[in-house]
């Protein structure tokens, strides 16, 4: 009995002590601040990514489906996302994005294979783009606009875009709607041998005839839902339907018939039986994807991807993909990746010699072509709450690199880094 | 629509349904699995220059974040 009494006893002070830190006047009103949002500019977040490609193959769609595919790409794009509240409460963001990639590209120099090294033979991209979004921090629906430019030294690209979110009110399921519009212009450039008299290269370094300009429009939209199906397992289903009409042949890019005949002479007098690259001006493409993200425990997550393409020239692709992080500690993970792509290829491929004279659209670029192809690798993020390497404002990195192979025979290299601050 | 095409979507469409019909009504509070930074269920910034290179190497694009216009990618 004593015992009990000691426990209410314990329990009484223990109450009262729990009140000892409060005052017992009441506090001076001031204004509730839990909604209080600033209405200044501020960084949310900046992201640098970096990536070197390199790949080697013999199969050139340059010099007709044979011949060397060697080619380095170093792409950068540094994306710095703001936002500002307005005076009824909605979150405006802008997301500004440059990029700048630089390629090397044999193939592409034996556009003129008789000069030393043609200006085709590398380029420089460059491609800014802006994004303003309005959400509701309430409700998560959002909207908003894009625009964006894309430059290279024969070619120019002008997009804008709108996007569209609606989120349930149990926050559980989300449906985006995103509409693109580019409107590109091609400089032709042709082949040395092929080119008409009067013809320029392209190349206004050292070269000032004319050439000629076409245009490539492309339309895109996407649907896509997600789904919170469980506490450990979310998904997503996509459908991308694109139009694109406009010049879609790369018409430096030599096709060889099987017929012994002649459609032009070269600088030395030899007779050649090629023509260049001519496929349709028009293009539907159906991609329909889903994914699926599931948190095994503390150490596994399994995120898949598969995809079903599907095209009016022919081409029928399925793309599965299975990423396993696996985290070491809170901040560390370690994801190996596998991508398995099987394509079949357009009706308008075929190899060097072997197209008919009597073909109206033909084409040797063995990316259009049947193949399978293997794509293996390793992301490396870090993300400790003291910021990386104890930098605060370097909030995470990411580490990538990836090996692809591909039936024809061609394979390469990727290895990315991704640096994001705060 | 040829008859493989409809039968294609039909699977999509119906698998979807069925994942949907089976989902439970997950709470905030419940969501802290969901909400972890790999559980994205969109593909990763540093993947953006894979989905670059694939979508120039490959006839078939889209659906996966990457680019669907804009560009050249003629190299």
């Amino acid at each position: 009995m004593r015992k009990i009494y000691l426990g209410v006893l314990a329990l009484y002070l223990g109450i009262l002590s729990s009140h000892a830190q409060t005052t017992t006047t009441t506090p001076p009103a001031v204004a509730d601040s839990s909604n209080y949002q600033t209405r200044k500019l501020k960084v949310d977040e900046i992201n640098f990514v970096s990536a070197f490609y390199h790949q080697n193959g013999n199969n050139s769609a340059v010099t007709g489906g044979i011949g060397t595919e060697k080619l380095s790409d170093f792409a950068n794009t540094l994306d710095v996302q703001l936002s500002k509240y307005n005076k009824a409460g909605r979150k405006n963001t802008f997301l500004f994005e440059l990029g700048v990639d630089h390629y090397t590209s044999a193939s592409s120099d034996k556009i003129d294979p008789y000069s030393v090294s043609s200006a085709s033979s590398q380029d420089t991209r460059v491609y800014p783009s802006l994004n303003w979004t309005q959400s509701n921090d309430k409700t998560g629906n959002a909207f908003g606009f894009t625009g964006s430019y894309s430059h290279e030294f024969d070619y120019q690209s002008f997009g804008a875009g709108f996007n569209l979110t609606r989120v349930s009110a149990d926050k559980n399921t989300q449906f985006d709607f995103k509409a693109n519009v580019f409107l590109d212009t091609w400089k032709v450039i042709l082949p040395v041998e092929l080119r008409p008299p009067g013809y320029g290269s392209g190349s206004h370094r050292d070269d000032n005839r004319p050439v000629d300009s076409k245009p490539r429009n492309s339309f895109s939209t996407a649907f896509s839902l997600s789904q919170v199906i469980s506490t450990r397992l979310q998904g997503l289903f996509i459908v991308e339907p694109s139009y694109q009409k406009g010049l879609l042949a790369t018409d430096y890019q030599r096709v060889y018939f099987n017929g012994d005949f002649a459609t032009g002479a070269g600088p030395n007098g030899d007779v050649y039986n090629e023509r260049i690259e001519s496929l349709p001006g028009s293009r539907y493409k159906l991609p329909i994807g889903v994914r699926f993200n599931y948190f095994l425990d503390d150490h596994f997550i399994i995120r898949t991807f598969y995809r079903y393409y599907m095209d009016n020239w022919g081409i029928r692709a399925n793309t599965a993909e299975v990423e396993v992080p696996v985290k070491l500690t809170s901040f560390v993970s370690l994801s190996p990746f596998y991508r398995y792509t099987d394509q079949h290829g357009t009706r308008y491929f075929a190899p060097y010699g072997q197209h008919s004279v009597t073909e109206k659209y033909y084409t040797s670029d063995y990316d259009l072509s049947t193949f399978h192809s293997n794509f293996v690798g390793l992301n490396v993020r870090l993300a400790p709450p003291n910021g990386v390497f104890g930098w605060q404002h370097l909030n995470m990195l990411e580490f990538r690199l990836g090996h692809y192979v591909r039936s024809t025979g061609l394979n390469s290299n990727i290895a990315t880094v991704n640096l994001k601050f705060k | 629509m040829t008859k493989k095409k409809s039968l294609v979507l039909s699977f999509f469409s119906l698998g979807f349904v069925c994942l949907l019909a089976s989902c439970s009504s997950v709470k905030q509070y419940q969501k802290n699995r969901l909400n972890d930074a790999e559980m994205e269920l969109s593909a990763r910034k540093a993947q953006k220059f894979e989905q670059s290179f694939q979508l120039y190497r490959e006839g078939a694009s889209g659906a996966n974040g990457g680019k669907s216009g804009g560009g050249c990618g003629c190299n």
